[in-house]
């Protein structure tokens, strides 16, 4: 065949076809009904050479304006070491499937044992699955957990703080699995005890779902949540973003019970919504409830240190209508992803990193408040991200940062919600504040 | 790829005081993060130096084996080459530094993108509209029927809660309905691997205002065509159902036949089989799903942003590299691939059903089962001669499963020398079974202890440690 990913060259289609026993590859379709048979061509483009792929791309790239970013709202441009791109390129690991066949993936599997116990340690909690696709979902499934874990309970109490995206999609899952969803009223920015209290004396609820940071960036205190959660027999559910963890108080020591969070945060580019990796830790005791894949340490038959998937008889394969999550994959390679970059920046860097973020944001807002103009939205902690309200129009103000070549935060209610990792430079910052100033 | 196991975790190449990151300065003067915001413990992540850490991985990658590495028939998971200009193209800046959340009038060229893949799509299965949102295709599987779901609810139909599924169906599909909150029915397959036209109509008779869908590989698991597909979507239809159709085998499709022809409703695509995106290990995937024109307005969102976008872009640049004279070639390749394997081999293999396959078919394990070898043994055995193993032990219809996919991409000489060493273990299992149930004998490392890790589950460094002191 004319084409570079056919390797069939006319003598091969004979001989082939021959032992098929058809005259022609058509043949090989003569069980389809012709009323359904597709003849003609597709509407499609003819075949583009690689030069012509790089030019279509490229010219549609360039439709496309590369902002400095201070938007974050769960996705947050964090600065990517070159060796992990390089690595995730190795063809063993990107064109391998996923690793059921343990004597030839020993690479995977090590590399989500590690990714496992990476994500334990920075959670605070006692194990982790080997990734799910984002935060959102993740979140989505912990929510799911938290019924199956209960006793014929069907209610979740949600913060009002959630990531609104977050919030979404469990709104969805909830719908098609009969879940009630109760959203806990916003107090200054933050959750209330009380209100957790209150809700969870009326009976019913299998989980509590909060945020850390919410959705303001703030830095909520949950004392005493994971208590009032487990004297109701409801599970506690904190979702975070994984970077901050390096510094912020855990979901662990939080008491949660099951840590969700998107990944993005450790390295992985922005690319316009993905592919980033969820994650999903929780404590040991609900190990056989998790979601998801669980890579586990063994023994070969030459009695060799090995790692195998484990625990499967949770999974959608083998409980199929019994099932309680039809999660089938993880998102393995971007665990490997934050995986090296966990290694290469390993226990220091991902402090300093957290801790440039903390006092890039930090020095925004200063500058913002002096301008006169910003006011912050609640007198509370946060961490690389806050609200602002703003005295003039903001979705001016937005256009115009944008014209000058940043992403001014993203908009929300009647001002922004600014973000800023360890790329952003002071100069950056200060051109930001020159816009806001005037 | 090795054939000693380079068996070591980071954390044991880990030493107090090395670094493997630079960062900036801290140009911001003294702000620092408050003691009671704080984790009392630090992390313990390793501490290695950057090229410690690059040989840890690339010594890593040295235990695994991929498409690029050798033959890999996974039945039912298309793992055909995946072109490097796609991660080139995915990797582009324009693209990658785009943040999910900017205004529309600033990324005109990556929803640009979309809407070219969306319209190949459509233009490939007969659907007209496409949402991205889905991440895999159990995603995938979970937005259809949510969207059916949907569909039915707005109508007040609210006693549409059963979904058909043949026994054969893949084990997701079952999975993806329970947790869309719907019933699963299981139809009868015939003898000759087919829906079982009558058991159907019997369902559709006693239970027809209660469906909502039927869901539906075609080519099925076995690698068939469902011939009736005509008829079993008209009787589904006129119970008030919709047909849902399963994209994991759409592969063998391209150039022959499309799921919106076969009168199906509603689908996914995987886009890391048909569309050639890595599968990487176990994913990032994506499964979009398609509609007939009206069911759009019933998505569900299932995910905030356009779900994995830079897999979207792989498969964009996928289809625009082959075209439209290139692309409706996949399918009769890959399906010559196939019969070409399954009758060199059906004198050694037991095949149940012996009729044209498309992409993929299934063998019962050796013809001879005086040997006791067993499928699982002939995989292994298979993974010492360098090739990956098949699917095994499904689809659940026979005991001994087998299941090959070679995909377009393969060579006949390829498929020459898989077949022939597929016959030297069929004679291997006669002449020396144990050689063949011992097995694998030349990989990193030989069978596992299943047993030993789902008694006692050691799943984190900490435990390990923890359980040596």
């Amino acid at each position: 065949m004319d084409y570079k990913f056919f390797p069939h060259t006319e003598d091969d289609l004979k001989t082939m076809l021959a032992k098929v026993g058809v005259k022609s590859l058509d043949e090989l379709y003569a069980q389809i009904p012709e009323s359904i048979r597709f003849k003609g061509d597709y509407e499609l483009p003819r075949g583009a050479s690689e030069l012509e792929v790089r030019q279509v791309f490229e010219r549609v790239g360039s439709e496309n304006k590369q902002l400095t970013c201070f938007a974050g709202m769960g996705v947050y441009d964090h600065y990517t070491p070159s060796a992990i791109p390089s690595l995730l390129q190795r063809s063993e690991f990107l064109t391998s499937y996923t690793p059921y066949q343990a004597e030839i993936s020993q690479g995977t599997l090590h590399y989500i044992f590690e990714y496992q116990s990476m994500m334990a340690e920075l959670t605070g909690m006692d194990i982790s699955n080997a990734s799910m696709y984002d935060g959102t979902t993740a979140c989505a499934e912990a929510m799911m957990m938290t019924v199956a874990a209960g006793k014929k309970v069907n209610k979740v109490l949600v913060s009002g703080c959630l990531n609104p995206n977050t919030f979404e999609v469990l709104k969805t899952y909830a719908l098609h699995q009969g879940i009630e969803l109760e959203v806990l009223p916003i107090r200054e920015g933050t959750t209330s005890l009380d209100d957790v209290k209150t809700k969870l004396a009326e009976g019913g609820y299998a989980g509590v779902i909060v945020q850390q940071p919410n959705i303001y960036g703030i830095v909520e205190d949950f004392t005493g949540f994971a208590e009032a959660c487990h004297e109701q027999k409801a599970l506690f559910v904190m979702d975070s973003v994984a970077a901050d963890l390096a510094v912020l108080k855990t979901p662990g020591e939080w008491g949660a019970d099951i840590a969700t969070g998107d990944g993005q945060s450790l390295g992985i580019p922005m690319q316009f919504g993905g592919p980033y990796v969820g994650y999903m830790c929780c404590r040991e005791k609900l190990i056989r409830k998790m979601p998801g894949r669980i890579v586990g340490m063994t023994k070969d038959n030459r009695d060799q240190r090995a790692f195998v998937l484990t625990l499967q008889a949770r999974e959608q394969h083998i409980r199929r209508q019994k099932a309680t999550s039809n999660i089938c994959s993880n998102q393995s390679l971007m665990a490997l992803f934050v995986t090296i970059y966990m290694s290469l920046m390993g226990k220091q860097g991902m402090k300093e990193a957290a801790q440039l973020s903390y006092a890039g944001a930090h020095y925004l807002c200063d500058e913002l408040l002096k301008t006169g103009r910003f006011k912050l939205g609640y007198d509370k902690p946060f961490f690389n991200e806050f609200y602002v309200k703003y005295d003039g129009d903001a979705q001016t103000l937005y256009q115009r940062f944008i014209e000058a070549g940043f992403l001014g935060g993203v908009l929300v209610e009647d001002g922004f919600l600014f973000a800023v990792t360890e790329k952003r430079t002071k100069e950056e910052i200060d051109n930001l504040v020159k816009i806001a100033a005037i | 790829m090795n054939n000693r196991l380079y068996g070591n975790l980071i954390f044991e190449l880990s030493k107090e005081g090395r670094k493997g990151y630079s960062l900036p300065r801290n140009n911001f003067g003294d702000y620092q993060i408050p003691q009671e915001l704080c984790r009392s413990e630090e992390a313990a992540l390793p501490e290695c130096d950057e090229l410690t850490v690059v040989r840890h991985y690339t010594n890593l990658s040295n235990n695994n084996f991929g498409v690029d590495t050798g033959f890999y028939p996974l039945g039912s998971c298309t793992m055909k080459y995946n072109p490097k200009i796609n991660e080139e193209m995915a990797a582009l800046p324009q693209f990658q530094n785009l943040h999910p959340l900017q205004p529309d009038h600033t990324v005109l060229g990556a929803r640009a993108l979309i809407i070219m893949l969306e319209k190949s799509l459509c233009a490939l299965t007969g659907l007209a509209h496409f949402t991205f949102k889905p991440y895999a295709g159990a995603h995938g599987e979970l937005t259809g029927l949510m969207t059916i779901d949907n569909y039915h609810r707005s109508r007040g139909d609210m006693a549409r809660k059963k979904v058909i599924v043949p026994d054969s169906a893949h084990g997701t599909n079952p999975a993806s309905a329970a947790v869309c909150g719907l019933e699963i029915i299981e139809v009868k397959s015939t003898p000759e691997g087919l829906v079982d036209l009558e058991d159907l109509k019997r369902i559709v008779a006693e239970q027809g205002t209660d469906i909502a869908a039927m869901m539906m590989t075609n080519p099925n698991t076995l690698g068939l065509f469902e011939t009736s597909i005509p008829a079993i979507a008209k009787l589904i239809h006129d119970c008030g159902g919709l047909m849902y159709y399963d994209g994991a085998n759409l592969n063998p499709m391209l150039g022959a036949c499309r799921p919106g022809d076969m009168g199906f409703d509603v689908m996914h695509i995987n886009l890391h089989k048909t569309f050639s995106t890595p599968h990487g290990g176990g994913g990032p995937g994506s499964g979009p799903v398609g509609v007939r024109e009206g069911l759009q307005d019933f998505f569900p969102f299932v995910s905030p942003y356009q779900g994995n976008y830079a897999v979207m872009m792989r498969a964009y640049a996928y289809i625009c590299s082959l075209g439209r004279e290139n692309i409706k070639m996949v399918g009769p390749l890959a399906t010559l691939n196939a019969n070409y394997i399954k009758e060199s081999l059906k004198d050694v293999y037991e095949l149940p059903i012996d009729t044209t396959c498309c992409h993929e078919f299934v063998f019962d394990g050796l013809k001879d089962k005086s040997t006791g070898v067993t499928t699982m043994d002939v995989a292994k055995r298979l993974l010492d001669y360098g090739y990956h193993a098949p699917t095994i032990y499904f689809p659940l219809l026979f005991h001994e499963s087998l299941m090959i996919e070679p995909t377009e991409n393969e060579s006949k000489e390829t498929l020459d020398a898989f077949i022939a060493v597929m016959r030297q273990i069929a004679e291997e299992a006669k002449n020396d079974p144990e050689l063949v149930k011992l097995a694998p004998h030349d990989t990193p490392i030989g069978r596992v202890d299943d047993v030993l890790a789902a008694k006692h589950p050691v799943t984190t460094y900490k435990q390990m440690k923890n359980e040596q002191d």
